[in-house]
């Protein structure tokens, strides 16, 4: 058991993610208004972007970008991988902020509509509306 | 309902904690992710696309085709709140609510008639809160700076970090600032829902319009070093040239899908009052 | 230019797109020539590239210049040839018998249905193409989002509906973006061809196992595999049924597709089958949704709620079919995806010709159709015969190698259960053969009732049925082509 502290300790990152994730995903699972559940979604989408950009970390490196260089063609010092954090994650995850934040807009305008129809936000109640039919 | 999401929330939960047991440990320089691809990207960025920032010399050379889905993506998510929510065509015949601006008084009018504009009565919406001057003001002197780091921030994605949705979301933030601080149709007057419309599949056009030019001069899609011919540089000098060219346009897509998706939320598909 | 059939295949569409947005705003009768002429080129492309992958074997395509794994790249080989050249047909004469019900339902809002449509085709397109993990999550994501947009428009309880499937489908893409996290982290590459040339060291970690379980739990979300299959019935039930028509062939089974390529390309045969436990679980719980798909049809009094229990059942047979872990049911589930594709195309087109001359897909909306929409009855028939299974149409082929997959892997849970579900859909469609054959009941003191007069769709509706309809005899009587020349080649040689 000893042995496990140090680990545990050492990849912190991933419990991190993990408790955010499911803190998620209960909240779409369980939580009975519409839009909870979409905040739910929007927390579980978060934890997996925090997820990829701490597989890029370097320890002792800085930013992806190069200071003090302007085009290709002049002779500079050779970068050194070691230097820079891992852009690719990074890369990734812009995109999956954006499909994120395009799911949230898509969302909500279903939750306006369904608001329009029915009145309410609340699961419950929409059902017993469709069921009264 | 709730014991059900407790039980698989608890057992996904589990399930990936066992998996983390053999993640590498966190900012480790000699894990794989560290040393397989990425030291080529590092070194290699500015040699090959002439581009010191090196996510965006990957976002938009290496990985470009990428991020042209990417801006197909909210793009299509403009798209789809407006073929949700807009109301075109038959219009019902609307209440409007007029304010005397030197006594206060409120005339509501039915029935689609109005006052013709004039200096002395303001249209106002149905929820109505006091002008507030001091907001009004330093948002009108505001939003002309905050355009211009907008395309600060696009055009110098290059060098600092930046880029085409970064600069995207602050140009159409601003927009949107004058929706809030106004009122809609102040902000709907200065860009039309036409305009906004329209720009958006432009913007992501100008990216695949980029691309598709790379495929006529004769390389593969989305080969930005075809364009030296057209821009009379040489190949790699080419490619930045390339990556300005699709960032403007994913500036100008994600500006007018956010300003888009806010009016069609904020009015509920209506367009006659915002928040 | 035939080098860059694979770009062309989906640029074409992506750019139409946009032109139909734009042109939506200008000159609203370009919108459907656009539409069409665009699938029309991506079905071209499609069939080119199909004859070119028999002849040259697997054709890459590097994206950008940038050789994998740097770049992206485009990998086409048999398995992604037919798939494509399906999507793409299923989706051209999808749009030309969509016209006719659209401008029935929402004419106003006709121009971004039509960039909706070619968009989500883009993306299905680009899921069957790519070669690249995340790539294929960002198309995954275009699909899914135009697919919300397609099946909101619909009745009044399609905005629920479609909000519970955005739910469900966004767990589902997430968990994959996760498993290509996890396999990110151990190998360091995102190139579906590189990670498998970097996994086999790595198969015992549990990373690996964790990333597979998580990947195929995210693409059972996609699919509906039972237990994961709530959202389907009532999100394609209350769309509108030129969108049901698009998405209801096409998208569960190019998740199938994914998993097969998860399941073949990334993760080795050898991987994948090395844990019968695993293979077992599946099949059952493949077995299970034919079961409980066909026994939930059978209590539907509507049609279009019925047709998607059915789609649930089928999404069974293919699963069960790849997890059998032998080559007779693997190629039985390649074939399925095509076959199913032509089928449910050809009973959701006939239930658009239904809805927009009778306004009803209820039980009892569908009484004497024979005599009044005889073309469109008459396709219904053979699509029905290919459900059921019957030769020579396409469906009874697919299912003779499925059985055979589960002689020769001797589970014979699976062989009951597929011909269970063949019975229940005889009993199925001959309900609903009799329904509409015979007319209503007269109530005029026993006089006959004077018969109905034939009251067909318009023939841009009936048209594209009956071709499909031909086609699904025709793809019946040339499986043995299809098998021995495309599918063998699709599946690795180490599966017996």
């Amino acid at each position: 058991m000893a042995e496990l502290i140090p680990t545990i300790i050492a990849k912190y990152n991933y419990w991190i993610y993990i408790t955010l994730m499911m803190i998620g995903l209960y909240a779409m699972i369980a939580k009975n208004n519409l839009v909870k559940k979409i905040l739910g979604m929007s927390i579980f989408q978060t934890a997996i972007i925090l997820f990829y950009v701490s597989i890029g970390v370097k320890k002792g490196a800085t930013i992806p970008i190069l200071e003090g260089v302007h085009g290709h063609g002049a002779a500079h010092q050779a970068v050194h991988a070691a230097d820079y954090v891992n852009p690719l994650p990074h890369v990734l995850m812009l995109t999956a902020i954006v499909v994120g934040v395009a799911t949230l807009g898509v969302a909500l305008a279903l939750a306006i509509r369904v608001y329009n129809r029915y009145n309410t936000l609340e699961e419950d109640e929409i059902l017993a509306q469709i069921r009264k039919k | 309902m709730k014991i059900i999401g407790l039980i698989i929330t608890i057992m996904t939960g589990g399930f990936l904690v066992y998996a983390a047991g053999d993640f590498p440990a966190w900012s480790d320089p000699s894990s794989p992710a560290s040393t397989y691809l990425s030291p080529y990207y590092i070194e290699k960025a500015i040699e090959e696309t002439s581009v010191p920032n090196i996510v965006t010399a990957v976002l938009a050379d290496y990985r470009g085709f990428d991020t042209m889905f990417e801006a197909t993506v909210i793009f299509s998510a403009g798209l789809v709140c407006f073929i949700l929510l807009r109301i075109m065509g038959r219009k019902e015949p609307e209440t409007r609510h007029y304010r005397h601006v030197l006594t206060g008084v409120t005339v509501t009018i039915k029935e689609g008639r109005k006052i013709p504009a004039s200096e002395e009565f303001e249209r106002i919406d149905d929820l109505w809160t006091p002008p507030e001057l001091i907001i009004k003001t330093a948002c009108r002197v505001l939003i002309p700076f905050l355009q211009l780091f907008g395309l600060y921030v696009i055009a110098h994605g290059h060098y600092s970090p930046g880029g085409g949705f970064q600069g995207g979301v602050i140009l159409g933030a601003s927009i949107i600032l004058l929706a809030i601080s106004h009122d809609l149709r102040t902000a709907t007057e200065r860009m039309r829902e036409k305009v906004v419309a329209i720009l958006c599949p432009v913007g992501v056009a100008i990216y695949a319009g980029t691309g598709a030019l790379c495929l006529l001069l004769g390389a593969n899609f989305l080969d930005y070093g075809a364009l030296a011919s057209v821009l009379h540089v040489d190949p790699i000098t080419a490619r930045s040239h390339g990556i300005l060219m699709v960032e403007i346009g994913v500036g100008i897509a994600v500006m007018t899908t956010m300003i888009w998706i806010y009016n069609n939320i904020s009015s509920a598909g209506k367009y006659n009052q915002g928040l | 230019m035939s080098q860059q059939y694979p770009a062309l295949l989906v640029i074409v569409p992506l750019l139409s797109a946009f032109a139909i947005s734009i042109a939506g705003w200008m000159n609203k009768r370009l919108c459907f020539p656009i539409a069409v002429t665009a699938l029309g080129v991506a079905a071209y492309s499609s069939i080119g590239l199909l004859f070119r992958v028999m002849d040259e074997g697997v054709i890459v395509y590097k994206l950008g210049g940038w050789a994998p794994p740097m770049g992206i790249a485009y990998y086409i080989d048999h398995l992604n040839a037919i798939v494509l050249v399906v999507v793409t047909i299923v989706a051209f004469l999808n749009v030309i018998s969509a016209k006719k019900s659209i401008e029935q339902e929402f004419p106003e809002k006709a121009a971004p249905f039509y960039a909706l449509y070619v968009l989500m085709v883009t993306g299905l397109l680009g899921i069957v193409v790519t070669g690249d993990a995340f790539n294929l999550y960002v198309l995954l994501e275009i699909a899914a989002l135009t697919g919300y947009g397609l099946l909101a428009m619909g009745e009044e309880r399609a905005p629920l509906s479609t909000l519970n499937y955005l739910y469900m489908g966004t767990i589902g893409a997430c968990f994959y973006l996760l498993g290509v996290g996890y396999l990110y982290i151990v190998t360091g590459s995102l190139n579906m061809v590189d990670i498998a040339r970097l996994l086999p060291p790595l198969y015992q970690s549990k990373a690996v196992l964790a990333a597979f379980i998580i990947c195929m739990v995210g693409v059972w979300l996609k699919m509906a595999f039972f237990p994961l299959h709530a959202w389907l019935p009532n999100a394609y039930t209350h769309a509108t049924s030129s969108a049901s028509s698009l998405i209801a062939p096409l998208v569960t089974k190019v998740m199938v597709y994914v998993m097969i390529r998860l399941m073949l390309t990334i993760f080795t045969p050898e991987f994948v089958f090395a844990t019968l436990a695993l293979q077992n679980i599946v099949v059952w719980l493949a077995v299970i949704a034919i079961v409980m798909g066909a026994i939930l049809a059978l209590a539907e009094r509507n049609l279009k709620k019925m047709l998607a229990f059915i789609i649930v059942a089928e999404v069974g047979y293919m699963v069960g079919g790849v997890w059998l872990g032998n080559r007779a049911g693997m190629t039985g589930a390649i074939l399925h995806i095509v076959n199913d594709a032509l089928m449910t195309l050809c009973v959701f087109l006939v239930v658009g010709n239904i809805v927009y001359k009778v306004k009803g897909y209820a039980f009892e909306d569908l009484q004497g159709l024979f005599r009044k929409m005889p073309f469109t009855m008459g396709a219904f028939v053979v699509g029905a015969m290919s459900i059921i299974g019957v030769p020579p149409t396409c469906g009874f082929f697919s299912k003779w190698y499925l059985i055979l997959g589960g002689l020769q892997a001797g589970h014979y849970g699976f062989v009951a259960a597929l011909i269970f579900s063949s019975l229940v859909s005889v009993v199925l469609f001959f309900r609903i053969f009799e329904i509409c054959y015979y007319e209503p009941f007269s109530d005029h003191h026993g006089h006959d009732h004077p018969p109905q007069p034939m009251a067909e769709a318009p023939p841009l509706m009936v048209v594209p049925l009956l071709i499909v309809a031909v086609i699904l005899i025709l793809v019946g009587l040339y499986t043995g082509d299809i098998v021995n020349h495309i599918i063998k080649f699709a599946i690795p040689e180490g599966l017996v």
